[in-house]
Formats: C-alpha cells, structure tokens, sequence
C-alpha cells in the first residue's frame, strides 16, 4: 500500500474531529484529498503535531482529536509519546504513517525498519495500539480505536510513491490558525 | 489577589508584594490557564505553587522545551492561554518552534524564562546563553521584559497587549533571586 492509499481509507473516517498533520506530504496529501477547515497543517516545526495534539486533546476534553504523523517526526519527538501516555487524553488518536523514509526530502532511510514505533508507543503506555499493513485493515483498526478510550496509536506500514504533483497548502498559515479555531471552538 | 509576606533578609524586615503565589495568582487572574515548561530551579517556586492540589489551573510536565512549545499551541488553538516556563537553555530548542510555528501562524504564548549565565557568572555551561540569549529574542522579533517587582503590574499589561492584540509570544525573563527556590 502507498501512502496515498492509506489517506484514502482514512481520510472518509474522519468526521467533525480536530486533525493535526505532520509537516511534509502528510500534510499536502491529506490537503489535496479533502480540505477541511478543522485540519491544522502544520509546514514547519517538524516533530512537534503530536504535541499539538496533546494541547488540543488536553483542553478539548469533549472532542476526540486526531493526529496523523510521519516515522520520522515521530523519531524527532520520542519523549513526547511518554508524554501523551503520561498525561493520558482518552480523546487523542495518534496515527502514524510509517514509510521507513523521510520522503518528503528525497526518501532518505529513516530508522523506523529497524525500531518498531508502536512497541515504543506501546510501552510508554498507550491505552490500545495497533499496527495495519494492509490496506483493507485500516478501517477496521481506526474505527476500533476510535470508539475505546485514548491515548490509542495506529502504526500504519506504507510503501514511500509520494506523487510529487500532490499539490501544496494554499492557505497561509495565519489562515489555517484562524479556520481551525473557529472549527473546533 | 496579591499575598503580602514578610521576609527578614540581611537590610532587615522588608515587605514584599511579588511571591511565587502572588504571580502565579495574577496570571490565573490575566486569563492565563495552561502552564507547561521544563524546570529551572530559579522557577521551582513557581512550579511548586502550580502543582499544589489548590491551584485550579493544570501544570503538564514537558519532557522538552520544543514540546512544551507544541503543547502551548495546541492549547491555545483549543481556545486556552497557554504558559511556558523554562531555563534560557532550552531556548535553542524553542527558535525552529517559535520561528516555523508561532511566528507565522501568529499563535502566542506567554513564556517565563529564568536567566542562568548573568554577567558571567554561572556554571561554565551557562555563560554563553546568558550572554546571548536576549539578542536571540530580538533576532527573531520576540518582544521580552526583565521581570522585577516594580514593573511586574506594567511588563504583564505589555505582554498581554503583544499577545492578544498582536497574537505574539511574549518572553519575561527572571533572574535569580526573584522568585523563591524550593525543593
Ligand atoms: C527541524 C527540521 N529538520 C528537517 C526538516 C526537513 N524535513 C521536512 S519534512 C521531513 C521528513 C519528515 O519525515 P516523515 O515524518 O517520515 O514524513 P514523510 O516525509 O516520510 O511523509 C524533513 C526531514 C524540517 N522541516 N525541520
Ligand atoms: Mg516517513
């Protein structure tokens, strides 16, 4: 499965919940896909959506909060799983879309074949993970998880084939700040 | 509310208005309502006033300052004023966070940053960020104050103009001495 495919499932699960995206083809592919006010596209400080989403999930305690994250931000900001399993929102869902590569700047190998994130994310205490290598299992798995209480976390395996014709985030970031506050106040 | 304490120091009895309760009182008061940071221990008597079981606001532990700064944002993009306290050595780990993110969203946060390495006189690892770390503040366009007793009234009216009407993070920088330390 390519990550697109995977976007593809997910992207109809998603209803009215607040989506916090990595920076990178995360967020382009999920942006060409379905624009959606409630989507927080986040263009630079990589590493740093789930923590996004920890604040959202934290003082939104009656919104399930979702981010969708690369192997590699999440290599940047390990701690920050500790600190999610820590603090524990039952509302936040943490998917990750794991291609082994930091794709969005030439697909340069990632360590995420050698060290399995959601044994990490396991251990540091989320409630329930699961990790999807098909394409048909990713239905199932989201909504499972989004129907028990968080901090729940889907390891999704991809295949890297990023079509680089994916378009680019027109909004500009003041504007993605305003349109997602409005959504989710 | 502010608590009024007396404190003998070596001059003799003098009143103090500025304590650890009476600022983190004020800044509940200012709207402020989701504190997160890595400890310093020139902030300990603030975080130690956070997490009594009293205080209504919520104290999140960061594992990082950049995380802290993420948390931050998404507290405030979930319509929450967000604190963030940290050493001036975490300030390295804050400027892709606080240059990629908060600058060009216009996400603002209120950052309480203790000030080791002053006038040089500090522990080695210290020296370099005291010297420079306001001109980072002010190369990447961050309005800060020096908090002290005497402006604390002034400099938190400056910070909430910047972030309300701005929507800029805005640094107040404590020194040593200012806020007592507990362990
Ligand atoms: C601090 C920082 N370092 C490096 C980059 C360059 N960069 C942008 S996206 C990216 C890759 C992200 O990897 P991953 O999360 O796996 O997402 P993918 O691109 O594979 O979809 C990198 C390294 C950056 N934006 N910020
Ligand atoms: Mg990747």
């Amino acid at each position: 499965m390519k990550g697109a495919e995977a976007f593809q499932e997910l992207i109809p699960l998603i209803k009215d919940e607040p989506v916090v995206h990595a920076n990178g083809f995360i967020c382009r592919e999920s942006f060409t896909l379905k624009d959606r006010k409630a989507n927080f596209y986040m263009i630079g400080s990589m590493g740093l959506a789930s923590s996004i989403g920890l604040g959202v999930a934290l003082c939104k305690p009656d919104k399930k909060v979702i981010v969708i994250d690369g192997d590699g931000n999440v290599l940047m900001a390990m701690g920050t799983l500790a600190m999610i399993a820590a603090e524990a929102p039952e509302n936040l869902i943490h998917v990750v879309i794991d291609n082994e590569v930091y794709e969005s700047t030439g697909s340069q190998r990632s360590i995420s074949s050698k060290v399995r994130l959601e044994e990490v994310a396991r251990s540091t205490g989320y409630k329930n993970v699961l990790r999807v290598e098909k394409r048909e299992e990713i239905k199932a798995a989201f909504l499972k998880l989004k129907g028990s209480a968080g901090p729940n976390f889907l390891l999704i395996k991809v295949e890297p084939g990023f079509d680089p014709a994916t378009g680019r985030v027109t909004h500009t970031p003041e504007e993605i700040t305003d349109r997602f506050m409005q959504a989710i106040a | 509310m502010a608590v009024s304490v007396i404190s003998i120091t070596g001059k003799g009895l003098n009143v103090s208005s500025l304590t650890s309760k009476s600022f983190i009182e004020r800044l509940i008061q200012e709207d402020y309502k989701f504190f997160t940071g890595v400890p310093c221990s020139l902030l300990s008597g603030l975080i130690y006033e956070l997490e009594d079981q009293n205080c209504e606001v919520r104290y999140v532990p960061s594992v990082r300052e950049d995380a802290a700064v993420g948390l931050c944002v998404g507290a405030y993009l979930a319509g929450t004023m967000p604190v963030l306290l940290m050493q001036n050595s975490g300030l390295g780990y804050c400027l892709n966070a606080f240059t990629s993110l908060n600058l060009i969203y216009k996400i603002p946060a209120l950052v309480i940053m203790s000030w080791r390495g002053k006038a040089g006189k500090d522990a080695p690892e210290h020296i370099i960020m005291g010297d420079i770390d306001q001109e980072l503040l002010k190369t990447a366009g961050m309005e800060y104050s020096i908090l002290s007793e005497e402006n604390c009234e002034e400099v938190l009216k400056k910070a909430k103009q910047k972030i309300c009407n701005e929507k800029l993070p805005y640094t107040l920088i404590v020194e040593k001495g200012l806020f007592d330390e507990r362990r």
